[in-house]
């Protein structure tokens, strides 16, 4: 049997992201741990509700003369309600959002390799933050690194642990600046991460550092 | 930090109040330009019920006359909004329209017994600022198994009407400079690290409106 999700989105990313206010590799994790997490899509409920409150609150601005007409005009046209950069959607067995930036399922990912049997894949966000899919081989760890901004990281399959805690699937790890840890795989199976942070990640060991520009980390 | 919604403390929470057995109000009000917009409280509730209802009328009929009166209620709030988000009044307008027609075209979509029509509306022009001002997408969690009921249990819509009026009661009582904070990192005014600041949000009426939202998910799953 599965475990309980022991590790959640903490209020002041739950608030962000219901505002609108992260960036789009951090709101990809938030909708992945949204889509396994009962507990968070009830807490984001609340947030949302923040919200509709602050917008009913707000000044309101006159529309212009004829725009309830020239909606109502609108109405009968083709929906255009779908954002313009939606991504389109695929049949997989990974929480939906993840499969749309993945293209398919974890089968579909292409993976590189950052040696030790370590792999990660860069799904494709804009630049204000990055995601990425790590791959850990069971007992190994990923490269000690620490931090300049926030490093986001949700577990989807098997289980890490580090100095601190242990994470399992659905579980997700906010690492802030100043944190230097070494998550280490648990041993049985492969730990497959989705991690997306807002800085680029040190490594502390050379070789890795001299790899960072090729491998966007 | 404000740390009030961890989901191992919400079960220790009271229990919600009995429901009250009052009826929500199905009847479409028509209002004029609104001159005003305080509220008065217990007028609240009965308002976002209607919204709700009118919702419903345009999902199930195609009600315009239901449309017009959720236009004007709600466009120029959406385009207030849109302004303090750093719109200009051209964009603001445009935007404003364009979440209204999604409105039009979503309204299967809402769900009087999971958000409130003021909510549900947030959130569609929220989206409409991420991708119009911010040029971002912004990846949403995977839809619910179960789309709305046909027929919405009227004492669910009720109940969540009445958190949802609490919680924007609570929100208009608190002190201006803790409210300003709130609207600002909605308004997009505030980064994400810096919302980590306290905001001084209402604790007991948020835990009350997440307990309810967390049965509901659980109820339907079991």
């Amino acid at each position: 049997m599965q475990m309980p999700i022991r590790h959640h989105i903490s209020d002041q990313l739950l608030m962000a992201y219901s505002a609108g206010q992260l960036p789009e590799a951090f709101s990809l994790v938030m909708a992945v741990h949204l889509s396994m997490c009962d507990e968070c899509k009830a807490r984001l409920g609340a947030f949302d509700a923040v919200g509709g409150a602050v917008m009913d609150r707000c000044d309101v601005v006159a529309m212009d003369t004829g725009s309830l007409a020239a909606t109502l005009a609108k109405l009968d046209m083709p929906v255009k309600g779908t954002p313009s950069q939606a991504l389109p959607h695929v049949q997989s067995s990974l929480p939906a959002p993840l499969a749309d930036y993945i293209g398919g399922d974890l089968s579909a990912v292409k993976w590189r390799s950052l040696g030790a049997g370590v792999r990660q894949a860069i799904l494709p966000t804009d630049n204000t933050a990055s995601a990425r899919l790590l791959y850990i081989p069971a007992g190994k760890a990923v490269p000690d690194h620490s931090h300049r901004g926030t490093e986001l990281t949700l577990v989807l399959q098997g289980a890490f642990h580090d100095e601190i805690d242990r994470f399992g699937p659905g579980d997700l790890e906010i690492s802030d600046e100043d944190i230097n840890h070494q998550p280490i795989a648990e041993a049985g199976e492969a730990c497959i991460c989705l991690a997306a942070t807002d800085a680029p990640l040190r490594f502390n060991a050379l070789v890795p550092r001299l790899l960072q520009p090729f491998f966007r980390i | 930090m404000f740390d009030f919604t961890t989901p191992e403390k919400i079960a220790a929470q009271p229990a919600p109040p009995p429901y009250d057995g009052r009826e929500p109000k199905n009847v479409l009000r028509r209002k004029g330009q609104l001159v005003s917009n305080k509220a008065v409280p217990d007028q609240t509730m009965t308002e976002q019920d209607d919204w709700g209802a009118m919702i419903l009328r345009v999902s199930a009929n195609q009600d315009k006359e239901a449309f017009a009166a959720l236009f004007r209620h709600f466009a120029p709030r959406i385009k207030g909004f849109l302004m303090k988000s750093g719109a200009n009044a051209g964009l603001a307008e445009e935007c404003a329209q364009d979440v209204m027609a999604t409105l039009w075209h979503k309204a299967h979509l809402f769900d009087p017994t999971r958000a409130s029509a003021a909510t549900w509306v947030f959130t569609i022009a929220r989206n409409r600022r991420i991708d119009a001002l911010r040029k971002s997408r912004r990846p949403e969690p995977e839809d619910l198994p179960w789309g709305p009921e046909p027929e919405p249990d009227q004492h669910d819509v009720l109940e969540l009407s009445q958190e949802t009026a609490r919680l924007a009661e609570a929100l208009a009582d608190l002190p201006k400079a803790q409210r300003d904070l709130i609207s600002r990192a909605y308004f997009g005014e505030l980064s994400h690290s810096e919302i980590a600041a306290e905001t001084g949000l209402p604790l007991g009426t948020i835990k009350s409106r997440i307990r309810l939202a967390l049965d509901r998910l659980r109820h339907k799953l079991s």
